[in-house]
């Protein structure tokens, strides 16, 4: 047991290694100053005042130091957790902006993906059972996970948002409230995150209903199934069996979701002003921000790597051939 | 796995999402019920706290409205338009400020209106050049409080001053601005003195720059200057700052404002929540919902909005809807061929239909740019008999006809070629996502295109549009053939105008913001400097030097004015009234930096609220 995980943590370890050098890479590839184009935002300033901002951001952001001295600056600053400063945020720390949208994130993609989850694969083995169910909850797996995020989305806040007005449109809570620990404004919290919740909620479930549909289908017409038949086991049992085999890809995939939760939800967030990791994201890419897109990836990989890690000990639990594997025997 | 608990599980959990919504769905979008009680520092976010802790009761009058939580709709001010990303600093002297900090919180010595070219004494109660015209005696106006309580005096003026000789301040007061010495003579006198002093530019910073509280600044002012975020700042402005978060900026009015007692001018808006920027969907339907008040974005097909009845209104009731705010540029690269050569660039000019952008990618919401480039506000600058006889229009024949009498010959393929026969293709930069100059340069390209001229419109990435724009260094040319600019913003003189176009000497690298299209003449520069140089009273002498930089640009053409981009603005009458008009107040409604001083910040007093609280 403790090798099996020894092995895996020394992976993992490597992993990051590799995964946040590349991440530091990246950024430093893309084409023009990020610097510049922060002056060449501010339109109207005198040329004096062009060279200081310049002379300032530069200084503030170290890009005057060598690129390997960056790269060492980098790692330094990483393993006291320090994520340097946001150049979008001009100079803010960017561990702040990334614990200021995390919580919206969170609270977006965790029950949206969890329940979506747990609801999509009921769902779904249900309807591997049930001819009629099967009838209708294809067509509409089907359409809900052929569905983009983006459009589900504008449907939503066209529909509920601008005519009918039952939710309000955008942003995390009304501009009209002071976050304080009151009904009012936990109810107005629910209340923008709804819309984004249903439109990620919807097309995930489609996704996980089909998923688990098929996987119970193809585990009942598999020769362990058929043996068990045969041998005359009642048809529950038959079915837990291969409701239990049908999880493991399920599961696999849930720890992928839940690993890039941290990226959150893109285009979803955006569609709403949903200000969580996603739209933090889309504006660092749009300003070229070295360190806050580093960031936001290097939250991204460890929760990748944890999630994987957790999947390995679920597996554990779950797949007794794991426990078999760990213990140098064969299933 | 027991399958039918399971279902009756999944029902009751999509049961109990939608019951959910429905019944937090009632009680969310009524801001009328304001809960006058609460302590702010109980939010979960740091933003909120800290300034709750200073929460700013000012005086002996507090107002019950300043501790509330959630803001009465009626006397609350939506604005959106200036922040594209979550605000950062509240430092006055950092371009970076956060939404009204300068003109909200911070106020200058005077307000300029550039309709009416008229200077107003703001925090100076006057400001007077002695008859030699190099001394500057400022009487700082009594009264005046920092929200501190403690009183504005001339030390104050006279630092702030003396603060423009830190690099970090980035002004060239001290330089070329001429001047020498800023002294307090007493409580509340400045006397300035300069040697050749840069009038246009002195005028400018009376008017734009603010004036900062000594205590507060003088251990600030170093190098770190703006490592100092100055969050709940102190200022002499009619509003105080209550938080921030990623997406939003909310100013409380002062109650101890001066100008209530001393101009009998009264701030309507309880609150300010300046919205940060999102996507233009969101700021359209936010605005149509009522959800925002003054929307300072370029919202495209505006025309059909302000015409759809949903209350929404602009400045103009019909074309151009918006006041002109600056002028966008054809900048061409005047160091590669074929672009160096003024005869082509005229043909350049003659060969673009800008009223054909004007109607099909504007819709009407633009108008066309005068042929000198400069903005309506500086109509009197303007030398008409001369322009009328240098400046070109659109003429595709005339385009054609001086192309080929500066020896451009007609290739096979119908686009004209460079001299020694090698083929001609101009590419054209303009930001991608920037939907409305994308549209433009496809019609740019195909109006040249009927003269012969091959341009290809590209859409790179904003940083790469800027990396191909600025010069690495003093020798190598940028490697951009064509771009579109409109960095000079309304403001008090044509001097701004002139030394974007004829900057000398060329900057290099990042700081680049002159002369993007590298045009060298010795004889304009000296002029632009003269210009600087005459006092804004000489209107003659300012003409006589700004017709023969209009000569010089009408002949050469080192760019090419295009249109006039709008002071994007448009507002919706639900809950204010009485926003600027060409019919009403003439003020330009904008929440952009430097315009609360061009006396936007007077809207705030002249607007009604619709409903009484």
């Amino acid at each position: 047991m403790r090798r099996y995980f020894g092995r895996k943590l020394l992976t993992y370890s490597i992993t990051f290694f590799v995964a946040a050098t590349i991440d530091w890479m990246i950024p430093r590839f893309m084409p023009g100053d990020p610097v510049a184009s922060l002056v060449a935002k501010q339109a109207g300033l005198s040329s004096a005042g062009a060279t200081a901002l310049v002379q300032y951001y530069n200084d503030l952001f170290g890009f005057q130091k060598p690129i390997i001295v960056q790269f060492f600056d980098f790692w330094a600053k990483l393993l006291q957790g320090d994520l340097g400063l946001s150049v979008y945020g001009h100079g803010r720390p960017v561990v702040e902006s990334i614990m200021g949208a995390l919580p919206f994130t969170l609270a977006l993609l965790i029950p949206a993906i969890l329940l979506s989850w747990w609801a999509g694969n009921s769902f779904g083995a249900m309807a591997a059972r049930r001819k009629w169910m099967d009838n209708a909850v294809l067509p509409v797996g089907y359409i809900l996970t052929a569905t983009p995020y983006m459009w589900l989305g504008i449907v939503l806040a066209f529909v509920l948002g601008f005519s009918l007005r039952i939710f309000p449109m955008s942003g995390g809570y009304g501009f009209n409230l002071e976050p304080t620990l009151s009904w009012e404004f936990f109810t107005d919290l629910v209340a923008h995150w709804i819309m984004p919740f249903m439109s990620l909620f919807l097309v995930m479930f489609g996704g996980w209903a089909i998923g688990m549909r098929n996987m119970v289908i193809y585990e009942l017409e598999s020769d362990y199934s058929r043996y068990l038949e045969a041998l005359g086991a009642p048809q529950g049992l038959v079915r837990k069996y291969a409701f239990r085999n049908a999880m493991l890809p399920q599961i696999t995939g849930l720890a992928l979701q839940l690993g890039v939760i941290i990226g959150g939800q893109l285009v979803t967030e955006i569609v709403f002003a949903y200000p969580g990791i996603g739209s933090l994201l889309f504006n660092a890419i749009k300003s070229e921000d070295y360190f806050l897109l580093q960031g936001i990836f290097l939250f991204i990989i460890i929760g990748t790597l944890v999630a994987n890690f957790i999947v390995d000990v679920a597996y554990v639990i779950v797949d007794p051939r794991t426990r078999v594997g760990m213990r140098g025997g064969t299933a | 796995m027991e399958m039918g608990k399971s279902r009756v599980i999944a029902l009751l959990a999509v049961a109990s999402i939608v019951a959910t919504a429905c019944s937090s769905s009632s009680v969310s979008p009524s801001p009328a019920a304001q809960s006058a009680a609460a302590n702010p520092s109980t939010g979960a976010s740091s933003a909120a706290s800290a300034p709750a802790a200073s929460a700013p009761v000012v005086g002996t009058s507090p107002t019950p409205n300043i501790d509330t939580t959630v803001y009465t709709r009626a006397t609350t001010l939506y604005t959106s338009g200036k922040q594209w990303g979550a605000p950062s600093t509240w430092n006055p002297l950092d371009p970076n400020a956060a939404m009204g900090v300068v003109g909200l919180q911070y106020e200058t010595l005077f307000l300029y209106d550039p309709l009416k070219d008229v200077y107003t004494p703001w925090l100076a109660q006057s400001g007077t050049w002695d008859s030699a015209k190099t001394t500057y005696t400022i009487k700082v106006r009594s009264g005046v409080k920092w929200s501190d309580g403690t009183a504005l005096t001339a030390d104050d003026v006279a630092f702030t001053i003396a603060m423009a000789k830190n690099p970090v301040v980035g002004s060239n007061l001290w330089t070329s601005g001429g001047v020498t010495a800023a002294d307090a003579t007493d409580a509340s006198t400045v006397v300035v003195k300069f040697t050749n002093p840069a009038y246009q530019e002195w005028a400018q910073w009376i008017y734009n720059s603010p004036i900062v509280p000594k205590a507060i600044f003088t251990a600030k002012n170093t190098a770190d200057l703006f490592k100092f975020t100055n969050e709940s700042g102190v200022g002499t402005g009619p509003y105080l700052y209550k938080l921030h978060a990623d997406d939003r900026m909310v100013w409380v009015k002062n109650p101890n404002w001066w100008a209530t007692a001393a101009l009998q001018l009264n701030v309507q808006p309880q609150t300010i929540v300046d919205i940060v920027n999102s996507s233009n969907n969101v700021a359209l339907g936010q605005l149509i919902q009522g959800g925002l008040d003054l929307d300072n974005n370029y919202l495209p097909g505006i025309a059909q909005v302000v015409a759809g009845g949903y209350g929404i209104t602009t400045y103009f009731p019909g074309a151009p809807y918006m006041l002109p705010g600056n002028t966008a540029v054809l900048v061409p690269n005047t160091l590669k061929k074929p672009l160096d050569d003024p005869a082509f660039r005229k043909a350049l000019a003659m060969s673009i239909n800008v009223d054909d952008i004007v109607v099909k990618d504007y819709g009407n919401v633009v108008s066309k740019a005068d042929a000198t480039g400069l903005l309506p506000i500086f109509s009197k600058y303007v030398d008409t008999a001369q322009r009328d006889s240098l400046g070109v229009s659109f003429n595709t024949a005339k385009a054609k006809a001086a192309l080929a009498a500066a020896g451009y010959k007609t290739g096979a393929d119908g686009f004209v070629t460079n001299k020694d026969g090698s083929a001609i293709k101009l590419n054209l930069e303009v930001p991608d996502g920037w939907s409305d100059w994308m549209a433009a340069e496809n019609l740019i390209a195909a109006s040249a295109k009927l003269s012969g001229i091959n341009i290809n419109p590209t859409h790179p990435d904003f940083n790469t549009v800027v990396a191909d724009r600025n010069r690495v260094d003093a020798t190598t040319p940028p490697k951009f053939d064509l771009i579109i600019n409109n960095d000079v913003q309304v403001g008090n003189t044509p001097w701004t105008w002139y030394d974007y176009v004829f900057r000398q000497p060329l900057q290099v690298g990042a700081a680049e913001n002159r002369n993007f299209e590298s045009y060298s003449n010795k004889d304009a520069w000296a002029l632009v400097q003269k210009l600087d140089n005459t006092p804004i009273e000489d209107l003659a002498t300012m003409k006589t030097i700004t017709s023969q930089l209009q000569k010089i640009q009408l002949t050469d053409m080192p760019i090419i004015p295009l249109w006039y981009n709008g002071a994007w603005s448009q507002v919706n009458n639900s809950v204010w009234t009485n926003w600027p008009s060409d019919k009403g107040n003439q003020v330009i409604p904008a929440t952009w930096n430097g315009y609360w001083q061009m006396n936007a910040i007077l809207m705030l007093t002249q607007i009604k609220a619709v409903a009484k609280p």
